[in-house]
């Protein structure tokens, strides 16, 4: 019950503290604190279009944070994250290529998802063995192939993929709608996306919770040495780590491919990647927390859209709130700890 | 005319390394102490638009200047607070860091967006720069190119020649033996990270006021944060080496320009991610390098070898470990 109330009272205080610094921040930026607040929760809230355009970006965003659980379980720094989303696209663009001509259109949405899952699972593969063999840090390794991946993205858009005619930043030539994944049809919302990402949430909270895998992925996070001694091989237990992590993110760069853009273009990860990062890390780590913080994150991403139209503010605000939640809340788990020793 | 067009291009490529030489020598200088500070390509946009919006304000470069390295400092500052005294992951500080940093500087930068600011001028220097070939080269600069080359030495002499230097590099190599020896590891750390954050304000104020004048989203600037961290692996931690991955990287830039005339369907990008891989690379070629010299049974071809002695090399090795005295 004290440890309710305590942790209660700092989330209480977190929050607030965020909020007062976001208003300074808006004040020195000579901007309305309150209407831009407003905008921000109108914007994502303020009607069922706009809450479906959240629920679109909560679906990669959270899949992704699925995915880095079963990383930061074991230890890893997963930063490479937003290259496995990337690799995930490309493949499902790929394989959505081939069907083109097929005539089997749902036979080919369903293929896509099966290789954005390889293929983001390969890439982070990849990573894993650059670690365990290579013995390059998962992070370095990772930072490195995002920006791999980024080139190939360009590459292939400027060269083998380009539209006939002219090669742009726009992206390749859109597929034909009986390639998107199905719509509801008055809301731009996607069941199946929506249905993918609860069944990786409660399979990821199983696997973990429930499972043997789960408790040695902890096991080794938490100890490498006595796993070892144990009989656990961290390396294979890494690479599979690495692996599960990389098909939930290729599952979102498929996602973004079939469900948001229907093409791939330079930016298709959206930095879901890198943001889900933050979201498991305000989670502490913890499955659960994840789909409400990326609900969260994903109504400021949809809602700071409207501050360069209403207030000709940067967009950029919903990062900083995101920046400073998750600092503060760093900075509040390294002061409990510090004074637990005192 | 040949010779002209080489000079041309070597005196472009010794002025846009000028802030990519700076980030890369803040980080070894920061790195060298033991602390990772993955802040950097956030602190870089951030330094540029605080000297960019200071030099428009009150124009003066020179003020831009400082208020830039006063930016990265201060970003510096935080993550050496956050790991060293309360003990939090430098990865996870830093990476959270870069991102807000980043939004921070879209964000206040709005209003100097696309806007005409004061920028640096060419500064040729008296007498040298008639030196045929060289004085083109080197010596036809605006300030920050000249500081960025003169830096490069001064951080080599610095590391290597001096007490403090090493005093700097025991703390990144064994705090533990460091603070048995008395010194005091945690102010150690903190100011050299500070001292790192600062080249890395600069970096940013050389790209806004220098390199690429003006500011804006996209700016220009982003991404050159996580090359200077590739470069400074590459050039594994040693400053001139870093210097020297800087040029290359910026001769790769150049040439990408160039390249893209040979292979148009190849976008001038792709040819920039090149130091990704190189990173990777030498890491990898590092541990084999350090296995074959641990088991002393793999047999390497001479060529090999000789490209193992010259990348291989170590990072210090308390880097990115928190140390608690007591």
């Amino acid at each position: 019950m004290q440890n309710f109330k305590q942790s209660f009272f700092n989330n209480v205080l977190l929050i607030t503290g965020v909020l007062c610094l976001s208003t300074l921040i808006l004040l020195f930026a000579g901007a309305p604190p309150v209407d831009a607040f407003k905008h921000l929760f109108l914007g994502s809230l303020g009607s069922w279009i706009k809450f479906t355009q959240v629920l679109m970006a909560w679906i990669p965003l959270t899949l992704c944070a699925c995915g880095l659980v079963y990383t930061f379980r074991i230890g890893l720094w997963n930063i490479g994250v937003e290259g496995q989303v990337v690799a995930g696209a490309i493949s499902a663009t790929a394989i959505l290529r081939m069907g083109v001509t097929s005539g089997m259109p749902e036979l080919f949405l369903v293929f896509a998802f099966i290789g954005g899952l390889l293929g983001g699972g390969l890439w982070a593969v990849f990573a894993g063995f650059l670690k365990t063999k290579g013995g390059v840090n998962e992070i370095f390794a990772g930072l490195g192939l995002n920006f791999v991946a980024q080139a190939i993205t360009l590459w292939l858009i400027f060269g083998p993929w380009k539209r006939p005619g002219i090669a742009s930043m726009s992206g390749t030539e859109p597929f034909s709608s009986e390639m998107w994944l199905p719509t509801l049809s008055a809301l731009r919302l996607s069941p199946s996306g929506l249905l993918l990402t609860i069944v990786a949430l409660i399979g990821t909270g199983w696997v973990l919770g429930r499972t043997r895998l789960g408790l040695a992925l902890k096991g080794i996070g938490k100890n490498p040495q006595a796993a070892y001694l144990h009989g656990l091989k961290p390396d294979i237990y890494m690479i599979f780590a690495m692996g599960l992590a990389g098909g939930c993110a290729g599952l979102a760069g498929t996602f973004q491919i079939t469900g948001v853009y229907h093409r791939l273009i330079p930016a298709i990860s959206s930095n879901y990647g890198y943001l889900a990062l933050l979201v498991v890390m305000l989670a502490n780590y913890r499955v659960w927390w994840t789909p409400g913080i990326a609900f969260f994150f994903a109504c400021l991403n949809v809602g700071s859209i409207q501050l360069p139209m209403m207030l000709q503010l940067d967009s950029a605000l919903s990062g900083i709130i995101q920046g400073t939640l998750v600092l503060g809340t760093l900075f509040m788990q390294a002061w409990q700890v510090k004074k637990k020793n005192e | 005319m040949n010779n002209l067009h080489f000079t041309i291009l070597t005196a472009s490529i010794v002025a846009g390394a000028a802030p990519i030489v700076l980030a890369a020598l803040g980080e070894t200088i920061s790195e060298k102490a033991g602390v990772i500070n993955l802040s950097l390509d956030g602190s870089i946009l951030l330094g540029a638009m605080v000297a960019f919006a200071t030099a428009y304000h009150t124009h003066s470069i020179f003020l831009g200047f400082l208020a830039g390295a006063a930016a990265g400092s201060l970003v510096a500052c935080l993550v050496g607070f956050f790991s060293i005294y309360l003990g939090l992951s430098q990865v996870a500080v830093g990476f959270v860091l870069t991102l807000t940093t980043r939004d921070l500087a879209y964000f206040f930068g709005n209003p100097y967006s696309r806007i005409y600011g004061p920028q640096t001028g060419p500064w040729p220097i008296p007498v040298i720069h008639d030196i045929p070939i060289l004085g083109p080269i080197f010596f036809q600069h605006s300030i920050p190119v000249y500081l960025s080359m003169l830096m490069i030495f001064l951080c080599w002499w610095y590391l290597y020649r001096t007490p403090m230097g090493l005093c700097l590099r025991a703390v990144g190599e064994n705090p533990g033996a460091a603070y048995a020896r008395g010194t005091n590891t945690r102010n150690i750390q903190m100011w050299y990270t500070i001292m790192g954050g600062l080249m890395i304000g600069l970096a940013g104020a050389t790209f806004s006021l220098c390199t690429k004048p003006g500011w804006g989203r996209p700016q220009g600037a982003e991404g050159t944060g996580w090359i200077a961290l590739a470069i400074v692996i590459f050039g594994g931690w040693h400053p001139v080496k870093a210097a020297l991955g800087a040029y290359l990287f910026a001769f790769l830039q150049v040439m990408g320009i160039q390249l893209q005339g040979l292979f148009p369907t190849i976008p001038a990008q792709v040819f920039q991610v090149a130091p990704f891989p190189l990173m990777i690379f030498t890491l990898v070629l590092t541990h084999v390098a350090q296995k074959g010299r641990v088991y002393g049974t793999t047999k390497f071809p001479n060529i090999l070898r000789h490209i193992m002695n010259i990348l291989s090399s170590s990072a210090p090795a308390a880097l990115g470990k928190p140390f608690r005295p007591d």
